[in-house]
């Protein structure tokens, strides 16, 4: 049976055990990907996935299965154990269906899929990541061994239905080229990487930019030292600019409100950053890694900003959240297949500002560029923030030596309140992306 | 669990049928379906080819706002096929159980391999099964109750929160059960299937008062019978009390200190240090690529000698304990690290060939569609001679970390950190301020020579451990008595 057949039969047989509502999510998923290290294949990786999830309801109380056994036997007997699932969980409220005004009425082409992919051979997967590692391994004679370097691309069907009638189904495609060198000198090594990842093949950086991006960053972190610990301005390149993003969006989903684990809870309309600062999240961003026509409940997807010149002036929200909060949803329901909806960021961005990378950097007279951040130290209920560092001392607006084994600590609110310049460096490289970014003042933790 | 020592191809025990039988009766094949497969991915002057079932199912419930808001079921089954040729991997997987989908699969992992030999032939039926553990021996039914009791258990879980402290405004708690039936034939011949059961129940607490918030979180479980949960110990009372109690406790939690401390970390789940600071850097792969902070260190100092660290797969009923791994290999008790001294890697099939040594039982993957990788198990260090209470006196100015969120390490350069959820400082040898959560930063092999206490209290986690590697999760467990350690960087706010 194919996808739309598959929900049809599951809608259906919910209804028939006495389901009062049901929704459903079809995925089918493959990939190919490429492995190669040292100038040797190392993996060939082949996958595909298809799966149904479905969610029933009985009056006010659901619950929720997934299955990859898909034949038509199987597909009823499942419904049938989720039906009585959901008749001894306790009924809740605010739990149900959109109704059906909040449907998408138009579900747009977003540029999501590009068949490309179909024509890349197995061969040309293996040499497109051969050629991003050779030409990492090339820009310098200290770049001596590799983690290696991938090419892969991968292909999804998403097909949603609901017992309201709703019906929708889009495609997209991913490609995407990684690549680890390891520089050496002495006895120390280092390890760094890039990547590039888009829905169109031709919009894939070239093997060669993804391998020189790489090197550089590896070699940039040789010689590394620890600095005294001190309070300094921070410079974030946008990679890990984009981790603060990550943090803000977690803040803003309904989830995390809803449950009061939100540092951003009761401060929608106060200034929650510089006035500089704008953040959107884009579900229909042409081409987007995240984009989709309608979200995880079949409702539209939309332009939501989230921080309005440093005034929060949205959340992200499901049906579920919304209600909750006696508020409307955004379309911003994620679903897996096995999970229920829940508010999730889509293409979720800093907006740019004016300044270079290079005039942020060159307004600082003492600080650190952090380019790389690690471990958990994060609490979103506080928005207490210490995350271990590492990146480039900058000494009289110039960037010096390496810096590592240190941490950088504050709070998300006044980190946010402190940022003090826009980069004009922003890309959709991931879903969740920012500029560079200048934050005031933060403790580093060192020796 | 699985058939016992003979191979005779009967079951010893009722619950878990022998290996043929598991490929019969859950997978729906017979035997000479696997070895044609194993033929086929065989047919290019490979080195070696391996099958891997897995059926899987994963029931949770979840509370939140203290009504069970949520009941989840998760079933998936498939094999993945793969081919080792030299260094070369070849992985292919199929959630569709057909001879006709086994044998695409085997073309697809063979890809890596070129001259065409034609099919080999291979042979499952006279291999003897490998000595085996008996670690988890869990009926499916004593596993998974009926969802009503969960659900009761997670209303009990909720009031026990709640009733610690008013200032608990949220509870939200969850039980998962996964019930797993792996097989591994592979090109030596071995056919061996293995019953997983893993229970965990996590428990997570708001705590509000006037404008300060705070969360506590606990949790446990581990390869035991639902009981576990509920038995005369009252285990998930325990761990729900505790998640109120932390979030209580950080409530009024201070600045955390900045900068280089001596720190004392408690005994059970701070063990992932170990985790982070040595047991990743000595994953099998990493150091044939020479890319480990640990590669050339073998046989040398790389801790104090009070530290011994070892990583068992073979204890009993643990959330990190398999009987084979993911490869059909015993896991074992592999000591790591001796009075200081490096003296092991933990290997899967593949690097362990290619670095001339055994295989350790540290094969693992997350599920059906993924190749094996060198994991860790259960990493612990041996306790010492040091009682907990004298180790925190004798710190005069420093840190008492007891709990943890996670952990993370760059395997190249060595550099691990790790994120207390609860700390204290030690002021004059006593325990006094609560701290808010800070990251501590350190180098692997340079932190473990800093250890110059080692407690008499060694104490496994709880049972709530996953560790991901290359996007791939596994369970896992950890363990530490009390330590000292001279000298590493807490990253609070307070400079």
């Amino acid at each position: 049976m194919n996808g739309a057949e598959l929900l049809d039969l599951a809608i259906e047989t919910a209804g028939g055990a006495g389901a009062s509502a049901a929704d459903a999510v079809m995925i089918d998923w493959t990939s190919a990907a490429a492995q190669v290290r040292l100038g040797e294949v190392e993996t060939v990786k082949m996958s595909r996935e298809r799966r149904l999830g479905i969610r029933c309801f009985v009056g006010n109380a659901s619950a929720m299965a997934s299955t990859a056994d898909l034949t038509a036997d199987a597909v009823r007997a499942f419904v049938h154990d989720v039906v009585e699932m959901a008749g001894i969980v306790a009924p809740d409220p605010d739990a149900g269906l959109p109704t059906a005004d909040e449907l998408a009425t138009d579900q747009p082409d977003l540029g999501l899929a590009d068949a490309a992919g179909d024509a890349i051979s197995p061969d040309e997967r293996v040499d497109l990541a051969m050629r991003c590692e050779e030409a990492a391994l090339a820009v310098d004679p200290r770049l001596t061994n590799s983690e290696g370097a991938e090419f892969s691309n991968s292909s999804s069907r998403i097909a949603y239905g609901a017992s309201t009638g709703f019906r929708g189904a889009y495609e997209t495609t991913g490609y995407s080229l990684s690549v680890a060198p390891v520089a050496t000198e002495g006895d120390q090594m280092q390890r760094d990487s890039w990547y590039d990842s888009r829905r169109a093949y031709a919009q894939l950086a070239a093997p060669a930019e993804v391998g020189r991006m790489a090197a550089e960053r590896a070699l940039r972190r040789l010689n590394a030292r620890k600095v005294p610990t001190q309070s300094v301005p921070i410079v974030f390149d946008p990679i890990t600019a984009a981790s603060l993003m990550r943090h803000l969006a977690s803040a803003v989903c309904g989830g995390a409100l809803y449950h009061r684990a939100s540092f951003l809870l009761d401060k929608l309309g106060e200034d929650i950053a510089a006035p500089t600062v704008t953040v959107v999240d884009d579900g229909r961003l042409p081409g987007g890694l995240a984009s989709r026509p309608f979200d995880g409940e079949g409702l539209a997807t939309r332009r939501n900003v989230i921080v309005d010149q440093g005034r929060l002036s949205g959340y992200l929200l499901d049906s579920y959240s919304a209600r909750k909060l006696g508020k409307t949803a955004t379309g911003s329901a994620a679903r897996s297949a096995g999970d229920a909806p829940s508010a999730s960021p889509t293409n979720f961005h800093l907006a740019a500002g004016s300044h270079t990378p290079e005039e942020i950097v060159a307004s600082v007279d003492r600080g650190l560029y952090v380019t790389g951040l690690s471990g958990f130290g994060v609490n979103g209920v506080t928005g207490d923030y210490s995350r271990g560092a590492s990146g480039l001392w900058i000494e009289n607006g110039e960037l010096t030596h390496a810096v590592e084994e240190i941490t950088i600590a504050g709070n998300l609110l006044e980190m946010f309140r402190g940022i003090e310049m826009i980069g004009s460096d922003l890309e959709f490289r991931s879903s969740i992306c920012a500029p560079t970014v200048l934050i005031g003042r933060m403790t580093v933790a060192g020796s | 669990m699985i058939g016992g020592v003979t191979n005779s191809g009967e079951p010893t025990d009722p619950i878990v049928p022998a290996p043929s039988r598991v490929v019969a009766e859950r997978f729906g094949l017979d035997v000479s379906a696997l070895e044609t497969t194993l033929g086929t991915a065989l047919a290019r002057r490979a080195d070696f080819a391996d099958l891997y079932f897995e059926h899987r199912t994963l029931h949770s419930v979840s509370l939140d706002e203290g009504i069970v808001k949520k009941a989840n079921q998760s079933i998936s089954q498939g094999v993945g096929v793969r081919v080792l040729a030299g260094e070369k991997t070849g992985y292919a997987f199929s959630d569709e159980l057909s001879i006709e989908n086994l044998k695409l699969a085997a073309e697809n992992a063979r890809a890596i391999a070129s001259t065409d030999d034609g099919a080999q032939s291979v042979d499952l039926r006279g291999t003897p099964s490998a000595p085996r553990h008996d670690l988890y021996p869990v009926e499916s039914s004593a596993l998974l109750p009926k969802l009503a009791d969960r659900a009761d258990l997670l209303a009990r879980v909720d009031r026990e929160a709640r009733g610690f402290d008013p200032r608990i405004k949220n509870v939200m708690a969850q039980v998962a059960v996964e019930d797993k039936v792996v097989l591994v034939a592979n090109s030596d011949g071995d056919l061996i299937a293995d019953h997983r059961p893993l229970l965990r129940l996590s428990v997570s607490c708001i705590a509000e008062d006037g404008d300060k918030r705070q969360q506590g979180s606990s949790g446990g479980g581990g390869r035991v019978a639902f009981e576990f949960l509920t038995d005369d110990a009252e285990r998930a009372l325990a761990f729900a009390r505790d998640a109120a109690r932390q979030a209580i406790v950080n409530l009024d939690a201070i600045e955390a200190p900045a900068g280089e401390m001596n720190v004392v970390l408690g005994p059970g789940w701070p063990g992932v240090l170990l985790h982070e600071a040595v047991g990743h850097g000595l994953e099998g792969d990493f150091n044939r690529k020479g890319t480990s902070a640990f590669a050339k260190l073998m046989g040398e100092l790389v801790a104090s000698e009070l530290c011994t660290v070892v990583d068992d797969g073979t204890i009993a009923s643990r959330r990190g304990s398999l009987n084979v791994d993911d490869e059909g290999t015993p896991t074992g008790r592999n000591v790591l690290i001796e009075k200081g001294r490096l003296c092991g890697y933990l290997q899967d099939r593949m690097n362990a060939r290619l670095m001339g040594a055994s295989p350790t039982g540290n094969g693992r993957r997350e599920s059906f569609m993924h190749y094996p990788m060198p994991r860790m198990t259960n990493t612990f260090m041996l306790a010492g001679e040091d009682a907990p209470e004298d180790i925190i006196r004798s710190v005069a100015d420093g840190l008492y970390a007891v709990s943890f969120g996670g952990g993370q390490v760059d395997i190249t350069n060595g550099k691990f950190v790790f994120s207390a959820s609860e700390a204290y400082r030690i002021e004059g040898g006593k325990i006094t301020a609560p701290v808010k959560g800070a990251t501590l930063i350190g180098s692997g092999p340079e932190i473990m020579k800093r250890i110059t206490r080692v407690g008499s209290d060694l104490a496994l986690d709880d049972g709530i451990g996953t560790c991901g590697k290359d996007g791939q999760s596994v369970p896992v467990g950890v363990g530490l008595p009390t330590i000292r350690i001279d000298g590493i960087t807490v990253g609070g706010t307070k400079a």
